[in-house]
């Protein structure tokens, strides 16, 4: 009697780890030629639109109307490097080596215009409406020299946020609150030690509290000292069918001071009034700036801004227009990435090879996401410095940005695509057609981007909401330019602006995908194939 | 006459058509509601356009109006159920002029009642966000001549929208890639020249842009600063139209199913 063995292959058993489930994924991904054309199509869109965005974009201005174009210029630079308006009156004397200055401002009152700028041949202040703006402002200053930028650190009264300690353009610190008036005047003190200036504020001059104090680095051993005004641009933004439009006009801040005194070196004879400014400013007209000195009392107007530069457009944010288009092809291919197994069949073969359902869709994520992010990687670090240099040629200034902002920019596309694409193959999965999920995606990421950002219909409110809590949140990852509290500023989504943080942005559609992916999850397993 | 009646029982049979064309009138008239309930006019005045304020929601509904419009075609070739379309009318420019005869009966019936819905949910609401005569407006109602153009414009707009997605399908036969080429060319003119800065490209890509030029039918306000009449921009979006159909009607002619 012989017993027969049962037939057993002479293969080894394949191994079913999670390598090779994604080596699986990654070989459909990259047999289908459709989906690496349609890969590379998305990259092409994305520097394509880039470049025809910077090369359509000229930035000019005329002096006279015969005079040929010149470049747009750019702004005077701070000390941090970004970009600043620095227009102010200042009156000065040199301060050498340490020191201080004391100084009790008993008013500040305002003019604005609402009529647009000054015409020549008219008082500069003709037709002007009383009012100091809520940020007007008035005080002691210290100025590593009187170019625009340079460093500084400055004690001051403002129209309606009380006493401030501001340095460095985008340092500011809350003092005494209320507004100044004779009945109630303020008392300000800056103090020199080194590199250091402290700020202090009092009601009475006699009980001083410390406010700030600002570390200058490389301060030179005489800097300038002296008394300021300035008043920034009023504006109304009125949005309306088309666009929003913004009205307004120059301002101007006088404020009445009493009471200086001064400890240290101050090796000028007398005080000399300046007013600092460029001649692109929007501020007034220097003959309306000025001060008048009688006895111990000093009068100075001035106009202008000592802030960071907020209404400079988002250049490199501007370079990646095409980002849209790049996302629109990958949200596709993510998409068909589940739904046409379910169309062939093939999703029966793929569960039946790997039966954790889970698993299947992360090597999907897994090798989709990895795949457009390399693309957009690579897309939007040619685009950045592509689209610059077009808008650079057109003469458009290119604000400075850190590596670190680059860095969060180029990544951070990268990143929103390969979110952006497994958000499609969730809900693909969820709905296992292509034309529905595609569309969905689209409309979630798209259309809450184009309703708030292009000029339309919406209030800003609307704007706002729609680009915090929708998957379009996630483009803030693109913003380089950034708000500040201290500065008046239309702050809104058409403007470039972002309600959440960059990252804060892109967690929103993070978070998206990741509900859309636990209940792709979720369902697939549940469901029949 | 049979090839419509054809196609007419093709769409209404499919489960999903009825539940997609409810879903877009339901939800253009549910963002014309919340845009014009979102909407302040203090007593100082406002600059809106209130036609264009309630009529918001076709922003979205044309997107779902598209989904349809492509499923007409493409769901034939993904099931193979073309072959036999083909097969029964060999006349293959009949069985496209068919199916867009059918698609854009069922989306201006959809459209028109999203529509109405629309501007009379606008005119309630608008009136009483102070849209009214005291701050300069009339009170929004298809009694004025450029509110009725701007609401059976958009009507058109819709059935419009949907012969572009429907030739557009037509061409590339896979929905997916089909719906992305749709909503990336609605889309993405008004991102990009928002991004333009040079004036005259701005005005350009607004004058070729199915989408902004297609939807100055709703302005009714500010017509001047427009850079095309309504209808001339509703003439834009027809021969974007006219031209996918164009393209689709070759391709399905001379290409092998």
């Amino acid at each position: 009697m012989t017993t027969l063995a049962p037939y057993r292959s002479q293969l080894r058993a394949g191994r079913d780890g999670f390598t090779q489930l994604l080596r699986a994924e990654w070989t459909k991904f990259r047999t289908v030629r459709g989906w690496i054309i349609g890969t590379l199509v998305a990259a092409l869109l994305i520097v394509g639109i880039g470049a025809l965005t910077g090369a359509n974009s000229e930035c000019g201005i005329q002096l006279t109307p015969t005079s040929p174009s010149l470049a747009c210029p750019a702004p005077p630079t701070g000390p941090g490097g970004e970009w600043v308006a620095d227009d102010f009156y200042f009156v000065r004397q040199p301060l050498a080596g340490n020191g201080s200055i004391t100084v009790r401002v008993t008013s500040l009152t305002g003019l604005y215009s609402t009529h647009g700028a000054f015409t020549p041949g008219q008082s500069p202040t003709a037709g002007m409406t009383p009012g100091v703006q809520p940020w007007s402002k008035a005080g002691i200053i210290i100025k590593a020299s009187t170019r625009q930028g340079a460093a500084y650190a400055a004690m001051m009264v403002t129209g309606s946020h009380g006493v401030r300690m501001q340095w460095d353009f985008t340092h500011d610190v809350a003092g005494m609150a209320g507004q100044v008036s004779a009945a109630a005047p303020r008392w300000l003190r800056l103090t020199r030690s080194g590199d250091t200036i402290t700020g202090y504020d009092s009601a009475d001059g006699a009980h001083w509290t410390r406010v700030g104090t600002a570390t200058l680095a490389g301060l030179p051993s005489t800097a300038q000292a002296g008394l300021f005004a300035a008043s920034p641009q009023y504006s109304v933004i009125s949005a309306s069918f088309g666009g929003s439009s913004s009205t307004g006009g120059p301002t101007l801040a006088t404020a009445a001071f009493d009471q200086l005194s001064r400890q240290g070196t101050w090796p000028a004879a007398r005080w000399t009034g300046e007013s600092i400014q460029s001649a692109t400013s929007r501020a007034m007209d220097r003959s309306a700036q000025g001060y008048r000195q009688a006895g111990g009392t000093f009068t100075v107007s001035g106009s202008g801004d000592i802030a960071p530069a907020t209404d400079n457009t988002d250049s490199v944010k501007q370079t990646l227009a095409g980002t849209f288009a790049g996302l629109i092809a990958v949200v596709v291919i993510g998409v068909m990435f589940i739904t046409v197994e379910y169309r062939r069949g093939m999703i029966r073969t793929t569960l039946a090879a790997s039966p954790r359902r889970g698993r299947v869709l992360a090597a999907k994520a897994v090798v989709l996401a990895a795949v457009t992010f390399v693309t957009g990687l690579v897309a939007a670090a040619v685009t950045v410095p592509l689209g610059e240099r077009l808008l650079h040629e057109n003469g458009n200034p290119i604000p400075p940005i850190s590596a670190l902002t680059w860095l969060q920019v180029v990544a951070g596309t990268a990143a929103l695509l390969a979110v952006a694409a497994v958000l499609g193959l969730a809900v693909g999965t969820l709905l296992r057609r292509s034309a529905g999920a595609v569309a969905a995606v689209i409309v979630g990421i798209v259309l809450p981007y184009l309703l708030a950002v292009v000029p339309g219909v919406l209030p800003a409110s609307a704007e706002l909401w729609l680009v915090r809590v929708t998957p379009a949140a996630g483009f803030a990852v693109q913003q380089t330019i950034q708000q500040y509290p201290q500065v008046t500023a239309d702050y809104t989504p058409r403007n470039g602006f972002f309600p959440l943080a960059p990252w804060a942005g892109f967690a929103v559609l993070c978070a998206w995908t990741a509900l859309a992916l636990a209940l792709a999850v979720f369902v697939l397993r549940r469901r029949d194939v | 006459m049979t090839a419509v009646h054809a196609e007419w029982t093709k769409l209404r049979t499919l489960p999903g058509t009825g539940w997609l064309l409810l879903a877009a009138a339901a939800l253009t008239a549910a963002v014309g509601v919340i845009a014009a309930n979102s909407v302040s006019c203090p007593a100082g005045g406002c600059q809106l356009d209130p036609a264009k304020v309630s009529l918001t929601g076709i922003d979205l509904g044309q997107a779902i109006v598209a989904i349809v419009a492509v499923t007409v075609i493409s769901g034939e070739y993904s099931t193979g159920m073309i072959r036999l379309t083909l097969a029964a009318t060999p006349r293959r420019w009949l069985v496209l002029a068919a199916k867009a005869a059918v698609v854009s009966a069922a989306t201006l019936v959809t459209g028109a009642v999203a529509v109405l819905a629309s501007v009379q949910a606008g005119g309630l609401l608008l009136a009483r966000h102070g849209v009214t005569a005291a701050h300069g407006y009339q009170v929004l109602s298809l009694g004025q001549g450029p509110v009725l153009r701007a609401a059976a414009g958009s009507v058109l707009y819709l059935a419009l929208i949907a012969l572009f997605s429907l030739g557009v399908a037509a061409a590339v036969r896979d929905s997916a890639v089909a719906i992305g080429v749709v909503l990336a060319l609605l889309y993405l003119f008004p991102i990009i020249s928002s991004a333009v800065s040079s004036p005259s490209w701005h005005r350009h890509l607004e004058q070729l842009s199915p989408m902004t030029a297609g939807l100055y039918i709703q302005a009714t306000t500010n017509l001047r600063s427009l850079p095309l009449t309504p209808w001339q921009g509703l003439g834009v979006l027809a021969a974007w139209a006219a031209g996918a159909m164009l393209a689709g009607a070759l391709l399905l002619r001379f290409r092998d199913a």
